[in-house]
């Protein structure tokens, strides 16, 4: 019997909306998937995508980046600046062979508690059917590597 | 080995072009104060020297090691242990040998695949697909060439490192600043850095440096060089072509910008900066002119090749370090 994947999920929540509606679904006592782990920022445009990279980097399976609504953000638009970062960062990512589907973009406001447990759950889900990340660069020099000469020459 | 008394000297070029020798060879007449002032005694590209010879040397023997080139195969970290054990201060000495530069643009590609270009491509006459074996024997013994890693990496990833001396190659004036450092040290006239430094180079952006005016433009696409007719008193990257500027340590003075080309980001991180391309794409997304994510997808769409784009120099130092398909399994 193998044991159920349980993916490490990092997230970033601005202060003024989805931390709220975090603590809003918290405070209904609404469920939503532990996996998560939330980071508390004053807007998603303090994201620096140097966060993002190195939850990555540290052994992170999936990041959630989440803020105000467009239009709403407390900061005027720093949330559309997260906005660009965001398709910018995840289009780097992926040719690193980090899958898209990795990275999520939400809006949620302070009200939308339902919502942000509800998303939290099927990112998790999403992220677990793709398995494990766990980056590791260093792996690769443990194993034994040379040239190979292709089988068809060898023979 | 003989010996006169001064202090000795060391330069080695492991996973390189030969670019960083030739900026040293380029200070001129300061190459003779690094003869009157130092014993060179290991510097495959000006002297002959066998590995042996550095062997037999003792310990801590050679004052002052500048190491270019990053760790592609074994010989390159057997010699850079090697002259760890037996330098003062390892520096490590162009954008190589701090950063992983182009070589480390490998660790986007399986070895497989870096093999294989290197040796069957349409361009490579090989009907057998010979490839070279890591050893082979011949009637006179066992031969063998080293062996290439996975993954290519920066000097620090493998020895310990006392300064990190940036750019592709270090300008010349600014080896000749940092031998006359060290030569002042060396009368008693100065101390050294802190360990850990990056020398010959300044604390800010080459943005800092640059003339052009920024803040007054931003983009609904991004071009390519060869397809625009530049301003030349506006900032590049403002005019829809990517300059690594913002996230770039100055020290070059700006050549490329103020040269009419931008900064491709050859002096790496600028200080603070913790992931390179990271510092770069957020300098790069904020010229894009468009609140809508469709748009801002087509617009991005205009940069084909982000992480070659944004990791130019520095993927092998960067946080990612390598993408997935070159290093799992
Ligand atoms: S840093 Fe640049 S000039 Fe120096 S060896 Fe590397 S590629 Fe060549
Ligand atoms: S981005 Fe490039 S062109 Fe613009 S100010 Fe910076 S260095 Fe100059
Ligand atoms: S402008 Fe940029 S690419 Fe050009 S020499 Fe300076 S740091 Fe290197
Ligand atoms: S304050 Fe919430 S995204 Fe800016």
């Amino acid at each position: 019997m193998s044991e159920q994947f349980e993916p490490v999920i990092i997230g970033f929540t601005c202060n003024w909306c989805s931390y709220r509606a975090a603590d809003m679904a918290g405070m209904g006592r609404i469920k939503y998937a532990p996996n998560i782990r939330l980071i508390r920022l004053m807007c998603s445009g303090r994201l620096d995508p140097t966060f993002v990279i190195k939850a990555f980097a540290g052994g992170a399976d999936g990041v959630l980046v989440s803020g105000c609504h467009p239009g709403d953000c407390h900061y005027i638009e720093q949330n559309y600046k997260a906005m660009r970062r965001f398709y910018l960062l995840r289009k780097l990512l992926s040719q690193m062979g980090i899958e898209p589907e990795r990275l999520k973009l939400l809006w949620a406001s302070a009200a939308e508690g339902q919502i942000f447990a509800d998303e939290v759950t099927k990112f998790t889900e999403e992220v677990r059917a793709l398995g494990p990340l766990h980056w590791n660069p260093a792996a690769a020099l443990l194993a034994e590597q040379t040239f190979h000469q292709p089988a068809e020459v060898a023979a | 080995m003989t010996t006169n008394g001064k202090p000795k000297f060391a330069m080695y070029w492991a996973a390189s072009c030969g670019g960083c020798e030739i900026a040293v060879l380029n200070i001129h007449e300061k190459i003779l104060d690094v003869d009157a002032n130092f014993e060179v005694v290991f510097w495959p590209v000006a002297m002959d020297a066998k590995y042996k010879d550095v062997e037999a040397m003792e310990d801590g023997s050679i004052l002052l090691t500048l190491f270019n080139g990053a760790i592609r195969n074994d010989e390159n970290e057997h010699i850079a242990k090697l002259l760890r054990k037996k330098s003062q201060i390892l520096v490590a000495f162009g954008s190589c040998a701090t950063e992983g530069c182009m070589p480390a643009l490998a660790n986007l590609s399986p070895l497989e695949e870096v093999v294989s270009t290197a040796f069957s491509t349409v361009s490579t006459d090989n009907p057998n697909q010979i490839r070279p074996q890591p050893t082979y024997t011949v009637p006179e013994g066992e031969i063998y060439i080293p062996k290439l890693y996975p993954i290519v990496r920066t000097l620090d990833q493998v020895v310990d490192v006392d300064y990190y001396m940036p750019g592709c190659p270090p300008e010349s004036h600014q080896i000749a600043a940092v031998i006359d450092l060290v030569i002042d040290v060396l009368k008693g006239k100065a101390a050294l850095p802190p360990k850990g430094s990056t020398i010959g180079a300044g604390g800010s952006t080459v943005c800092d440096d640059c003339p052009r005016k920024r803040d007054v433009k931003k983009i609904k696409e991004f071009k390519r060089i060869q397809d625009v007719m530049l301003d030349p008193e506006i900032c590049i990257l403002e005019q829809g072509v990517i300059c690594s500027g913002p996230a770039t340590r100055n020290g070059c003075s700006a050549l490329c910008p103020q040269a009419g080309s931008p900064c491709i980001g050859c002096y790496g991180p600028a200080e603070g900066v913790i992931d390179y391309g990271a510092r770069l794409l957020t300098a790069v997304a904020s010229v894009i002119d468009s609140n809508n994510p469709e748009e801002i997808e087509r617009i991005i769409d205009g940069i084909p090749d982000p992480v070659g784009m944004f990791y130019r120099f520095n993927l092998g130092g960067s946080l990612l370090r390598a993408s997935k398909a070159a290093w799992a399994k």
